[in-house]
Order: structure tokens, then sequence, then C-alpha cells
């Protein structure tokens, strides 16, 4: 029992969705923060680059980024395992439901939400990523990778770059759904619930659900636009 | 009233099971659910028919045994009320219902409505108690000071009648409300207290050995709970359960 505790129970499994959790929402901020500068268009594409560069290269960055990589990984996989043990739990399913009585949609949908932002994950990192480390990169005229020009080529020139733009945005309305329930459930699942508190954490997440996807998807459009 | 039922038949744990069709006429609208399954059954047995089995004990709400899964809600619409306390006035003439028993791989159907809930029983005797000494030198309760806040929220936690709704109503058919608020009606109490680390860790285990779901805080189970179980239970059975796992020298 003892050795389950803090890794096999099922409370073990809320707790580490829980931290897993609430530290990606932390990287989403820093993530956001470097991507507003595109918004800078030209002008600003070798700030913008040279943020790139320090995301890929100080060490502390280098540090987080693995235990970024492990959150996403484990906060999936959790999810995966959370998902077969709660199917095996209802073996046999109602004929009739009305979960919209008593529960939020977002809340019951979070393994499809999930799914959807980790097929997001993939290939954002595969376009981006990948070819920052390790593919063949433009180099701006401060002799730095040019992440500024792949970003631009991508959501504006691309001949799929409404494609791209607008796969972008979905992805990020399924974060937004997803942190919905994701934030506030966090802080239910670690123990913080309180009559004066929760109230105001509730609200916080679910401001945050709306704000940071959208400005995420707001710098692609603003680029597409702008082209 | 005349309605049509359908109703969740199964003639035991191997059975597969099936929906039957039962058309019920000149129903009083002041009936209760129960009543109504009641003449329902009277008119299978006059047919020659097996009566269909459903949970029901003391038709007062206080029990917890009447069980139900109806029109896609555990005890049917209306909030803070068990099925025996759900009438037929909450129904229009000519509607279809459909009623299921509650399903979970750890409430096993015993027959038609009729479900083996035993394993709450289990959860309990794994650590719902205090151990203290009854034989003849019992302390008065008011010796030991309680808050009042303290003292209204593990009353609060105790009204938990373990009907099952919680479970029946989530869709990972999870059991946390319950164990919860078994968990909390004594962390809230100084009695409670001596035990109350051995006792999350012992309840949650047994409800894990008992096949119940994760919860995914959908809220559903606070929605439908007949007393009105609060989510801050399942925070407290959290933080409880987190400390006593983190502090155990196991």
């Amino acid at each position: 029992m003892a050795k389950s505790a803090l890794l096999g129970s099922s409370l073990a499994k809320k707790y580490w969705m829980a931290l897993t959790g609430l530290f990606l929402s932390i990287f989403l901020v820093a993530h956001l923060a470097g991507n507003l500068v595109l918004l800078g268009g030209e002008a600003m594409a070798e700030d913008f680059n040279a943020y790139a560069e320090f995301m890929t290269t100080f060490p502390v960055i280098k540090i987080i980024s693995y235990l970024l990589y492990a959150s996403i990984l484990f906060h999936a996989i959790d999810g995966i395992m959370l998902t077969i043990q709660n199917r095996k739990a209802r073996p046999v399913k109602y004929h009739y439901e009305k979960p919209s009585a008593n529960s939020g949609w977002a809340s019951r949908n979070m393994a499809f939400l999930g799914t959807i932002v980790l097929l997001f994950i993939v290939g954002h990192m595969a376009t981006f990523w990948w070819r920052m480390k390790f593919g063949e990169m433009p180099i701006d005229a401060a002799g730095q990778k040019d992440l500024y020009t792949v970003v631009a080529t991508y959501f504006t020139t691309a001949s799929t770059a409404w494609l791209h733009v607008a796969l972008y945005v979905v992805a990020m309305i399924a974060i937004g759904f997803h942190l919905w329930h994701g934030l506030q459930s966090a802080f239910q699942s670690l123990g913080v619930n309180h009559p004066k508190y929760t109230p105001v954490i509730k609200k916080i997440g679910q401001i945050f659900a709306v704000v940071i996807p959208a400005l995420f998807a707001i710098i692609p459009i603003f680029m597409f636009i702008n082209q | 009233m005349n309605l049509t039922l359908k109703i969740w038949r199964q003639n035991g744990p191997e059975d597969k099971g099936r929906m039957e069709i039962y058309p019920v006429q000149d129903i009083n609208p002041d009936m209760s659910f129960l009543e109504m399954m009641d003449v329902l059954n009277e008119q299978l047995i006059a047919e020659g028919k097996d009566p269909i089995a459903f949970d029901h004990d003391c038709r007062e709400g206080i029990c917890g045994m009447c069980s139900m899964f109806i029109n896609g809600e555990a005890h049917g619409p209306g909030r803070r009320i068990t099925t025996c306390q759900l009438h037929m006035r909450s129904f229009n003439d000519g509607d279809t219902i459909v009623v299921e028993p509650w399903r979970a791989a750890a409430f096993p159907v015993i027959k038609d409505l009729a479900t083996d809930r035993s394993a709450f029983d289990r959860i309990q005797q794994a650590g719902g108690y205090v151990s203290v000494n009854t034989s003849g030198n019992t302390i008065d309760a008011n010796a030991i000071p309680v808050p009042k806040t303290d003292a209204d929220r593990a009353f609060d936690a105790a009204t938990c009648i373990g009907c099952g709704a919680c479970v029946a109503t989530c869709k990972n058919s999870s059991a946390m409300l319950f164990v919860s608020a078994k968990v909390s009606q004594y962390a809230l109490l100084p009695q409670g207290k001596v035990e109350a680390k051995e006792r999350v860790r012992k309840m949650v285990n047994q409800m894990d050995i008992e096949g119940f779901g994760n919860c995914t805080n959908t809220g559903a189970c606070e929605v439908e709970c007949p007393v009105g179980i609060s989510l801050e239970n399942i925070a407290r059975m959290n933080r409880e359960y987190l400390s006593a796992s983190l502090s155990s020298a196991e």
C-alpha cells in the first residue's frame, strides 16, 4: 500500500496530473511572452531570433525544458491510464444519460481535448522546435538562426498557410477548453478548496483559459492578415 | 397518468440484460416513484410475470437504499431527493421514462435494478470508525470542546446516506464523494483525528481495490447527491491523503 500511495493510487494520479498541469500552464505564459514579440513584425525579427537563441542555449532554460518534456509525457501518460481505468470502472454503459444536467462539457471531455492538444504539440514541435534544434535554418543579419522567417513563411507565404493558421486556432480553442476545467481542477486535486478563495481561483482560471489561448491565436491571424 | 416505462431487466449477475417496455395506466401523480413501481409489479404478478427487482427500504429519504437511474439521472430529475422522494407529478402524462440500475463495475447487478453496494461497506470497515473503549467508562461527549464550525462541517459530511448516487452519476464511476464524506466526518473532530492518517490511507486503498474509477472533478456527484455532500470533502480527503502519505514511514 505504502509503495503506491504517492505513485500508483487513484489520488496519486490526481496529484501528478495537477502538478504537471500547473507547470505546463506556467510554461504557456513564458512561451506566450516570447511569441508576442512576433507582433512587432520584421522590425523586431532579430529580437525574436535572439530570444529563440537564448531559449535553446541558456543552461537553466535547458534544464527547465527537459522538465517540460517530461511533464508533457507524464501528463499524457497519466491521462491515458486514467481513461483506461475509468472505462473499466463502468463496463456496461447507460442507455440514456443526461450529463449536461450536472456537469460542464469541458470537464467531461478532458481526454478528447487533451488528445487534440497533444497532436498539436507533436506537429508544432516538428514544425518549429525540431527545425530550430536539428534542421536547416536560415541566418539573419545578426548571424542568428532566423526563426522569425521560418514562422512567417509557415503562417503567411506557404501555399497552405491558411490551413496552418486554421489548425493553430483550433488547437488554441482546445487548449482554452482544456484549461477552463483543468486549471481550477488542479487546485481541487491538490486539496485547495476554500469557500472564500475557490470562487476566485475558478474565476482566474477561466480568465486564463480565455486570454492566454486567445493571445496565442491572435499572432498567426495577425501575421496572415498583414502579409 | 399513463406512462411508458423502459426498464432494465437482468435475470442475474451473469445475464447480459436488456431494456424492456412496460405501459402503465392510471398512475396517481401523488404517488412516489417507488409506489408507481409497486403498481407495475402488482400488474406483472397478476399477469403471472416476474416482478421487477429494485432496492428500497425506509421510503422516507433516510436509508439510502433506493437507487435507480431515471431518465439519465441518479434518483431521477429533481435535486436533493432520493427515488422514494421523487413523485410522479415530476413527469407528464404520456411520458416515456427510462429506468436503469446504478452502473459501475464495483456495483454489480444482482437482479434487474438491484445492485450489490457492499463495496461501500468494505470501504467503511477498512477505516471508517473511531476506536474507543465503550466498556462502561465512556467519557461525556461534551467533555472535549469542538468548534461549532467544525462540528457543523463534520455533521454535514456525516449526512451521507451511502446510496451510491455519486458513483452512478460520475462518468468514471468514482466513489470519491462517498469516501471523502466518511473521511471528513471523522477528520474534522478531535476524536477522529487520532486515527486520521491511518484511516484515509486504508479507506482510499480499499476504494482502489474495489475497482471504482478515478475522480476528474466534473462535479456531477455534488449536483446529484440527495443530501448535498460538497466537493470540499474531496479536497479535504486529497489533503489528508497527501499529508498522510508524505509523512508515513512505510
